[in-house]
């Protein structure tokens, strides 16, 4: 029964035989039919028919073999990693699974880098500081990118694809000369105090340069577009009649703008929190760059266990944990995206 | 419209874009500054552009960056096109959610995990770090990006054009090629420019990934950085930034006339029906 409905499928050999068409795709097939005088082309192609493999098989497993290979495998190693203890040796860790008398593996799951993580408070604090100064620059940063998007909506038709373009631009442009840009501007004798002393506005240069505040300016400037644009795209589809409305029924433009605009624009007011906080929650280049060496967080300190210390498994583990803590954010991004998609 | 909102609109698009494009001119001024010292302007001169074209090591990073940057892009540009068509067309498959969970992860991924995590899988089977595992470190965050991006437009356009193809007996590899990949070119080439953008910009996972003799440029840039402002890291910023604006916006233009000459055939075919 099963022998007899595979022999009335076609195989995808002889379907591609079967047709044979004009132009590059004819010459394809031409090829491929002198190529089935060739035994091991023949093997090969049979082997790809018998197995059930079709080509969207084939396509489907490339991207995911892959992923599977570079992204999950990774991740199971760090966990790995993550429980087993630090050895002065190359790599410098122990094994988790040893075979004992090649018949049992041994599993030594370590739990001391958790513990470390918990007891010294190094590291907690770097956790703790991190959201806090995500947290913070995350609500400076739609502070500026509020009345960016607004106004960008508010200009005439024909700007909008033009003031779009210019803040998608610097996102395109490098990361770490974006942040470099700033040391020249915020440092003691940089731009920004030579101004301001210039002007008799300050008489002592200001210290921005390698404080939390230097990593707030960084965190606003380099993930303005992420709030920009999901802001602008709620603000777009606002209709200007509500807000006339309202002002012909003499409600002040204050008032109509926390009752009708800011309501209309709370998905893209929570869209663009969460694309600033999830990335600014892991940041290296940022604290490390414009941050002082009071500046914790848990990029830079995962970052100096790696490097600085070799501690690999102490770094796993501090990832795990960063990875635990951005689960929640992200996870709740997803179930806002499906409501909004539901709705 | 209302005058004073005008007002606000002006202020606001005036102190936002200045913000966003103020460091960058500043920066890319002081590199045509003939002082050594980057807040003191000592008049135009051009020789930081001189000093950077001796100085061998930065073009030896610049030349591994351009190579890194574009096989990965290109590999990443396949690999993502591939993906972005299997989440859209190929219905439910064995692991739909797995994989699709693999494509978004990376690009909320702190780069310090995906490049530790890269690093010790590379040790793990011994493989000696270098030009090719930072290609590939490459490769596996741009193609989600490009998948992204593929996905999205495969999503906006009508998939009742492919199904006539195929109901007129047009098998399903020539029905991507003769019509599903001309209208999503467009984000495959704009896929293939973030790819390209974001492999040339990466510092961190590159740190991890990379071995001797695959020193990438912003490695170098971030290495001279920490010990200071000098008005050639400027020089090399401003090549950077201007390649990078410069390709950007060819590449929006030629994008928005494709745009608009498949709106006039649209228009037109409508019109002789």
């Amino acid at each position: 029964m099963n022998q007899k409905s595979r022999d009335t499928d076609i195989p995808a050999v002889e379907y591609l035989d079967s047709r044979s068409a004009q132009g590059p795709a004819g010459s394809l097939e031409e090829l491929h039919k002198r190529l089935l005088l060739l035994p091991p082309y023949r093997w090969v192609t049979q082997a790809i028919t018998r197995s059930g493999l079709s080509a969207r098989g084939i396509l489907i497993a490339t991207p995911y073999l892959w992923l599977l290979l570079f992204f999950l495998a990774p991740f199971l190693i760090v966990l790995k990693i993550s429980f087993s203890e630090y050895a002065i040796a190359q790599p410098p860790y122990t094994a988790l699974f040893e075979w004992v008398d090649d018949v049992f593996i041994q599993i030594r799951l370590n739990l001391e880098n958790y513990q470390l993580l918990f007891e010294d408070d190094l590291y907690w604090r770097a956790y703790l500081n991190s959201v806090k100064i995500a947290g913070i620059s995350t609500f400076l940063t739609l502070l500026v990118g509020y009345p960016l998007a607004y106004g960008m909506t508010r200009a005439p038709r024909h700007w909008r694809l033009a003031l779009l373009m210019l803040v998608i631009l610097p996102f395109w442009t490098s990361f770490l000369i974006r942040v470099y840009a700033w040391i020249g501007i915020l440092k003691k004798e940089g731009l920004l105090n030579l101004l301001l002393l210039n002007l008799g506005v300050i008489d002592q240069p200001l210290v921005i340069m390698n404080t939390d505040m230097a990593v707030y300016i960084g965190i606003i400037y380099s993930y303005l577009p992420f709030m920009v644009l999901p802001l602008y795209a709620s603000l777009e589809k606002m209709d200007d009649s509500l807000l006339e409305a309202a002002a012909d029924l003499g409600c002040r433009p204050i008032k109509a703008f926390w009752q009708i605009t800011f309501p209309i624009s709370i998905y893209g007011v929570v869209a663009g929190c969460f694309l600033v906080f999830i990335p600014a929650l892991g940041e290296f280049v940022i604290p490390d760059l414009l941050g002082g060496s009071g500046t914790l967080m848990i990029g830079k300190t995962l970052w100096a266990e790696f490097f600085s210390n070799r501690d690999w498994p102490l770094s796993s583990a501090v990832a795990v944990v960063l990875l635990l803590i951005l689960v929640v954010p992200i996870v709740a991004f997803q179930k806002m995206q499906e409501k909004d998609k539901a709705a | 419209m209302n005058k004073g909102l005008s007002w606000f609109t002006w202020s606001a698009l005036v102190v936002g874009f200045s913000f966003l494009y103020l460091p960058i001119i500043l920066l890319v001024l002081f590199s045509f500054n003939e002082s050594k010292l980057v807040t003191v302007w000592g008049g135009f001169s051009t020789k930081w552009y001189v000093e950077l074209f001796n100085n061998q090591g930065l073009l030896n990073a610049a030349w591994v960056t351009l190579k890194v940057a574009f096989v990965s892009s290109t590999v990443a540009t396949l690999l993502g096109t591939m993906s972005g068509v299997m989440l859209t067309r190929f219905g439910k498959f064995r692991g739909r959610t797995l994989f699709s969970g693999m494509i978004y992860a990376p690009l909320v991924m702190p780069e310090v995990i995906t490049g530790l995590s890269l690093l010790l899988m590379f040790v793990a089977i011994s493989w000696d770090r270098g030009f090719a595992t930072v290609t590939i470190a490459h490769i596996t965050f741009s193609m989600c990006y490009v998948a992204v991006v593929v996905q999205s437009r495969l999503a906006t356009f009508d998939h009742s054009i492919e199904e006539a193809a195929m109901d007129l007996g047009c098998p399903p590899g020539k029905t991507f090629f003769a019509i599903t990949l001309p209208i999503i070119l467009p984000a495959v080439v704009s896929g293939w420019l973030l790819s390209f953008t974001l492999s040339l910009d990466d510092l961190v996972i590159a740190s991890f990934t990379t071995g001797p003799g695959a020193t990438t440029l912003p490695m170098k840039i971030y290495s001279q950085v920490r010990l200071g402002v000098t008005p050639e890291i400027n020089a090399v910023s401003t090549i950077l930034v201007g390649l990078v604006a410069t390709g950007v916006l060819v590449a929006s233009i030629i994008s928005r006339r494709s745009e608009a000459a498949r709106l006039r055939d649209e228009r037109l075919a409508t019109a002789e029906r």
